[in-house]
């Protein structure tokens, strides 16, 4: 046990003054970008920016990954080129791709960069990783519907490095249809109160689960329904470290930045504490005391998928 | 390089064009002859293991060689849909399951997994893989990609629209499947975990129970935004229909036509199928005298449950193309009977009931081709020669007299109510 490696604890965010107070908190890995090349950023940072907030992020000793795993229709392939091209002349650390048309790219333009695979709900095997492996993946990005014991088994059985959501909101429903608007206009209203983006205090309750507030929003790439809880993993850190999980990422997504820190800092200290003494490894109440005081009271913290059976 | 190259030219209407493949879905083995007998040039099943439809009644290895040899007969295919993302504990079957299906003689799977796609190509090298519709191909490099890794068809999402699939055509010599008709996921189909998180079943392995299709209540600024009055928010997509516009899709190049429904009944796969089957054979009969035939939406309707529209193909779908009211009324028609035999000198037909008729009530038979009249039946005689008040008994032979001559696997269908 005590020879376990201890994971890079990871982040999106949404500007580079953002990336700055994150890793300040305990980040060692950004996951930023130009928000329409990916999904369901915290914010953007555009192109013409990216080689500075690259070399920014490396000046204080992280890594940064770029955020590229939307799913783009035709008309939107012909500016991947220059985006991946700027990524890679920024020196990112990794691009994250969903769809094989940013592979293909990558593999035309000769690009040397890693990549993570990160197909959202559907990365759900240690095979089909060693598929897109093959063809220059380094990392897969775990579903979230991934139970402990199959965390574990697809990493014994991967050569990739393995990234595993330990904290926040998770998507459990996206759609490239503007469903929101379309409602809106069902109902007679003006379309355009839907402002489109995140944090916009629009939620759902579905007519069974008074109790469970669904956080919806708009974007340019459609509409995008959230958990009604928040993972939170801390307590099972150490078993994912023993389960040989090489990245733990935290949603910072439509939470306040003290908020995130907070959580940064938390995970943080139990993984230098788990790195300075793994096998007497004991967590403090006040890591998760310092999250509770600041958790929004609808929303219940709890272990996500991690010790549930699914049936189909 | 390839990828920055001017589009080229897409193909215009006058060039010649292959007849796209009806491809039928086929939810048990009865399903699968209906299917064949009213027009499908292929049908999808789903087999026991790796499938999406864990409550349909699947087909076991045994049952798909008899629907291979029954297709076979009509010179159709069989496809098996393996289009689950499996988890770790579904990866070590999978090379077996794929060389039974070899050996079955069926001729591809539709698959989304790239563990699925792998294996596939390893152990079964006779059975086409085909890029299941849950892999979210909306775009002409993604769609190049999976050619060159061997993969002879890629089902496309359903929210490729139709400039966007001509451009992919166009572009990528590799055969495009796309669904012309039936329900739609409203999500990108595979980007949904909904039943996971309301009912711990696994949608991306066949647990799906549509909870895109229940009442939600949208909040903002926590209150709900609608007048108590009025309807809630769903995500329920109305039902795609594309029988108005099978030029474009002929034009664009679409290689196959897919009808979605291995849920569905007999009487809606046979209605279905037969409606497309006689527009597509209509337009490559006479491409430039070709006009939509009013009987062939009709008989759509008669099977329909829910409101039908056009999806992605024009534009993003808006308000008018989803369910807010209550919806899923029951289809107008119903499966009565089929034909299992018919007696040309004495014009009485046996038929096997599926849900009671008695006599005096309006029917209608139908049969491949648009074949079809009204009657008003009249006496019911059982198996033993004796007249029965209503044919009440399910599977139960009935000996009937029909007004024009009819064949075995004919319909007869009841209006509702």
């Amino acid at each position: 046990m005590s020879s376990a490696t201890i994971p890079e604890l990871l982040i999106a965010a949404g500007s580079t003054v953002q990336a700055e107070r994150f890793i300040l908190a305990g980040a060692d890995a950004l996951l930023i970008g130009e928000a329409r090349f990916g999904m369901r950023q915290p914010g953007s940072i555009p192109a013409s920016e990216l080689c500075e907030a690259v070399a920014r992020i490396h000046s204080l000793g992280a890594k940064a990954y770029i955020n590229v795993n939307k799913l783009f229709r035709n008309g939107e392939l012909p500016e991947l080129p220059a985006y991946l091209r700027t990524v890679a002349e920024a020196g990112a650390d990794a691009v994250v791709f969903g769809d094989p048309a940013v592979l293909l790219n990558i593999r035309e333009l000769a690009l040397d960069i890693p990549l993570h695979w990160n197909a959202e709900m559907t990365g759900t095997n240690s095979a089909a990783a060693a598929y897109w492996g093959k063809r220059g993946a380094v990392r897969a990005v775990l579903a979230r519907e991934l139970n402990e014991e199959e965390i574990a088994d697809f990493k014994q059985n991967t050569t990739l490095q393995v990234q595993v959501q330990v904290h926040g909101m998770t998507n459990i429903y996206y759609s490239h249809r503007n469903l929101l608007q379309s409602y809106m206009e069902h109902l007679g209203r003006e379309a355009s109160l839907v402002d489109r983006g995140p944090d916009k205090g629009l939620y759902l309750v579905e007519a069974e689960r008074p109790g469970e507030r669904f956080p919806v929003y708009e974007d340019p790439t459609g509409t995008h329904v959230m958990s009604p809880d928040d993972i939170f993993l801390l307590e099972a850190v150490p078993e994912l470290i023993t389960a040989g999980v090489d990245s733990l990422y935290v949603e910072s997504l439509l939470k306040s930045d003290t908020y995130n820190e907070t959580v940064l800092r938390s995970y943080r200290a139990a993984l230098h504490r788990f790195a300075s003494n793994p096998d007497f490894y004991k967590p403090d109440s006040a890591w998760e005391e310092a999250i509770r005081e600041l958790q929004d009271p609808e929303r219940e913290l709890g272990f996500g998928f991690l010790y549930k059976q699914q049936v189909y | 390089m390839t990828l920055l190259q001017e589009a080229p030219k897409t193909r215009g209407s006058r060039q010649r064009l292959a007849k796209p493949e009806l491809l039928a879905p086929a939810g048990s083995l009865e399903k699968l002859k209906f299917a064949v007998h009213y027009g499908a040039d292929a049908v999808y099943i789903g087999g026991q293991k790796y499938g999406l439809r864990s409550n349909a009644d699947n087909f076991s290895i045994e049952e798909m060689r008899e629907g291979v040899a029954f297709a076979s007969r009509y010179g159709a295919k069989v496809f098996v849909a393996t289009n689950i993302y499996a988890h770790q504990e579904d990866l070590a079957g999978i090379a077996g399951y794929l060389r039974e299906l070899d050996d079955a003689g069926i001729s591809a799977i539709i698959t989304a997994d790239p563990a699925i796609v792998e294996t596939a190509q390893q152990v079964a090298p006779r059975l086409e893989v085909h890029l299941s519709t849950q892999q979210s191909t909306m775009n002409w490099q993604a769609v190049q990609f999976w050619k060159e890794e061997g993969l002879p068809r890629v089902v496309l999402a359903r929210e490729a629209t139709m400039d966007e699939i001509r451009e992919m055509k166009a572009r990528v010599d590799i055969e495009l499947e796309v669904f012309i008709h039936g329900a739609m996921c409203s999500s990108v189909s595979g980007r949904c975990v909904l039943s996971n998180h309301f009912t711990d079943r696994d949608s991306n392995r066949g647990g799906c129970c549509q909870s895109c299709r229940w009442k939600y209540d949208l909040h903002s600024d926590d209150r709900s935004v609608k007048d108590p009055e009025q309807n809630p928010f769903t995500m329920s997509s109305k039902d795609l229909c594309m029988i108005s516009h099978l030029p474009d899709l002929i034009e664009a190049g679409v290689d196959s036509f897919k009808i979605e429904g291995r849920m569905k009944s007999v009487h809606y796969v046979a209605s279905v199928v037969n409606a497309y089957r006689q527009a597509i054979d209509a337009y490559f009969d006479d491409p430039a005298g070709y006009a939509l035939r009013p009987e062939w939406v009709e008989e759509i309707g008669k099977a329909a449950h829910r409101p039908l529209n056009t999806g992605f193909f024009y534009g993003m779908p808006g308000a008018s193309e989803h369910i807010y009211q209550p919806e899923e009324k029951p289809a107008p028609y119903d499966f009565a009977a089929v034909v299992t035999d018919y007696d040309p000198l004495t014009g009485v037909a046996t038929v096997q009931q599926r849900s009671p008729f008695r006599p005096g009530m309006q029917v209608e038979f139908i049969g491949p081709g648009g074949r079809n009249f009204k009657q008003k039946l009249g006496e019911l005689a059982d198996s033993a020669g004796h007249v029965v008040d209503v044919a009440r008994h399910p599977l139960q032979q009935i000996k009937l007299r029909t007004d024009y001559p009819v064949e075995p696997l004919d319909l007869m269908r009841k209006r509702i109510g």
